[in-house]
């Protein structure tokens, strides 16, 4: 075990991956020589360890990169490639929606897209709302298409390897607020399935559901009601999709609540499809309404005080815990 | 340039394909009119059969192509079983997709043919990512992406050929300029009438031909997969050729000139080029009449496996979605 950052973490699982396989490569917009020179940015150092053959800076050009995924990874290589900020991912979705999610299927089965497409997300740096957009919905919305989003530094390299090396297209959406946050992360080669959710804490009197940054403050909401006896199951889910429901239901059955928290719009958000799935699969057990504390139906706003008001805070997290045990 | 010559029997294999092809568009036709033997929209390419023929005679057997929505011609060339072909355009499960793909994206991993897009212009992108294998495994291999002169304004066609040009990946692009995307003819689509003009603006070889000239095609292309292959870049080709039905074929083409189709009709590459080796003495009537014999028998014997072939059951549409059916 070492302690290092998400972004170092990630930076371990893309060099174990290039060091152990040929067919892995990486492309981007400055995957390569990037304006940032610091060390937890995932791809950093990766161009001097292992030279432009295989880290490939490309051309502003999101459709070329996601169709170079496609086309490349079709041909038997494992191309990891980035979209440098989810909002772009509208600029490659043709790409990912249209073929990555869906030749294999046309193909009758018989042709494979291994590819991963690795996005850079958040909100909470100022930038607004054509970088800032968490698009998840979208990705989560369209069949052929695995989508991972870690929290920690362990989850993340665990993820990211797994993605890599699934068989399947996967997207994998990275934080950056979190490439800074530092945590446990062993040494090697490991695994974290894709699918399986995490209890990070349990709890009697609600399931809170959450992802990527989100946890924290789904963690933080949870925290403040300690002093009023309320206790939460709080689920990383890690995998949007594939969903681990049986670990979802057998919380919400378990709790009979469900909460649900994430950073990108309510309207249609994936908590949306959480709640139906809990309504319609544990029904009976239910003992309160579902709460979904997500964003208003507005794009990330630019001045610093609009931005925190558009993002789920721990207060309000507290407050759709009480309202689900309310009734 | 003078053409170099051509040996008699690529001659005869050139027309035998162009035949074949045209027999089994025509066989379409034909079988759109009996209602309910074919599903969705048919989308042909009767009039471009010169291109596909003359592009793919000149590739390699571990090339790869890349096709559109206008694709039976492609894959035919490319050696595709003609039951498989007919059987995923009935949506059978003996088809090349178990009936998922259907007529429009039809994909056929035998051959080199591991990527059809019914997308306009996707099909660029994704032959540069299978060109960017080929180059980043040293296979000596290029790839061949068929577009139309409608998806030479998609931006993603200008992508891939900032991408390909800028990696100097073995990349031919097949600009199948046949005059019309949809209902609106070139001059209503595309700001220049030579598309070939844009592979400058990329700094790569950009180059027209008569693309209902099965020899002056063929040719062409093997200078500029040459070219491709010997790691000096891409290459784009506007083979300049013509739309003989509509666009699907529920189409009726209200919107074109009569006198433009006749024009055409005389340009037909297949007849053009079945005169030019009966006159050349490359090939006898009986000949002939064997190869066009040859073509209907193998496309009633594709449209009697089609026929015969089972639909897929309903519930087999869950599969072939993920690799591992486990993480569904």
């Amino acid at each position: 075990m070492a302690e290092m950052s998400m972004g170092q973490a990630l930076n371990t699982a893309l060099t174990l991956a290039m060091q152990g396989d040929d067919r892995v490569f990486l492309a981007g917009e400055g995957v390569g020589v990037s304006i940032h020179q610091d060390p937890n940015m995932p791809t950093h150092g990766l161009l001097e360890k292992f030279g432009p053959q295989r880290i490939k800076d490309t051309p502003v050009s999101e459709a070329a990169i996601a169709g170079l995924a496609v086309g490349a990874s079709v041909m038997g290589l494992r191309p990891v490639v980035e979209i440098m900020f989810f909002p772009f991912i509208t600029l490659a979705s043709d790409m990912l929606v249209n073929h990555a999610g869906k030749l294999r299927y046309l193909s009758g089965g018989k042709s494979s897209f291994p590819l991963t497409v690795r996005v850079k997300a958040g909100i909470g740096f100022g930038a607004g709302c054509q970088h800032s957009h968490n698009l998840e919905a979208w990705i989560a919305h369209s069949p052929g298409l695995k989508l991972v989003w870690p929290s920690t530094p362990h989850d993340a390299k665990g993820l990211l390897l797994s993605a890599i090396f699934d068989p399947d297209p996967v997207i994998m959406v990275e934080d950056m607020m979190l490439y800074w946050m530092k945590g446990e992360v062993p040494e090697g080669d490991y695994r974290i399935p894709i699918g399986q959710a995490r209890l990070v804490a349990e709890g009697t009197d609600c399931t809170v559901v959450a992802y990527g940054a989100a946890l924290y403050t789904a963690l933080k909401g949870v925290k403040a009601l300690a002093a009023e006896g309320i206790t939460c199951d709080i689920i990383d889910l890690r995998s949007l999709v594939p969903l681990d429901k049986a670990c979802l239901l057998s919380s919400v059955r378990k709790t009979g609540r469900l909460v649900v928290v994430h950073e990108a719009n309510r309207f249609c958000g994936y908590g949306a499809e959480l709640a139906a799935i809990a309504a319609e699969e544990a029904f009976r057990d239910l003992k309160g309404p579902i709460q979904r504390v997500a964003a208003p139906q507005i794009p990330v706003p630019g001045s610093p005080p609009q931005e925190q008001f558009y993002k789920p805070s721990a207060e309000s997290v507290a407050a759709a815990i009480r309202a689900a045990i309310r009734g | 340039m003078a053409l170099q010559p051509i040996p008699a029997d690529m001659q005869q294999h050139l027309l035998a394909q162009m035949v074949l092809i045209r027999r089994f568009e025509e066989k379409i036709i034909n079988l759109c009119q009996k209602e309910g033997c074919l599903p969705g929209m048919q989308i042909l390419a009767v009039g471009q059969e010169a291109v596909a023929v003359g592009i793919v005679a000149a590739l390699e057997p571990n090339d790869i192509i890349v096709s559109n929505h206008r694709s039976h011609g492609h894959l035919l060339a490319r050696g595709a079983n003609p039951d498989a072909l007919m059987a995923e355009i009935m949506g059978k499960v003996s088809g090349v997709g178990h009936g998922k793909a259907g007529t429009l994206h039809l994909s056929v991993p035998e051959v080199n043919a591991l990527m059809t897009s019914t997308v306009v212009g996707a099909g660029p992108p994704m032959a540069a990512g299978a060109a960017f294998a080929q180059q980043y495994c040293a296979t000596g291999g290029v790839t061949a992406v068929f577009f139309g002169d409608g998806a030479a304004a998609e931006g993603s066609v200008h992508e891939a050929m900032n991408l390909a040009s800028l990696w100097k990946l073995p990349l031919l692009f097949v600009c199948e300029n046949n005059c019309w995307a949809g209902a609106q003819k070139s001059s209503q689509h595309c700001s220049t009438q030579d598309i070939s003009k844009r592979g400058e603006a990329y700094d790569m070889p950009g180059v027209k031909v008569d693309g209902n000239d099965v020899e002056q095609v063929y040719d062409l292309a093997r200078r500029m997969i040459a070219h491709c292959r010997s790691g000096q870049g891409p290459a784009l080709i506007e083979a300049k050729t013509y739309r003989m039905r509509g666009h699907g074929e529920k189409d009726r083409q209200h919107y074109v000139d009569k006198s433009e189709i006749e024009y055409w009709a005389k340009l037909c590459p297949v007849a053009r080029y079945r005169q030019k080796l009966l006159s050349g003495g490359v090939i006898s009537e009986t000949q002939l009449l064997k190869m066009e014999r040859q073509a209907i028998e193998r496309v009633e014997a594709a449209v009697a496996f089609a026929e015969k072939s089972a639909y897929p059951p309903p519930e087999s549409a869950l599969s072939d979605v993920w690799t591992a059916p486990e993480n569904a």
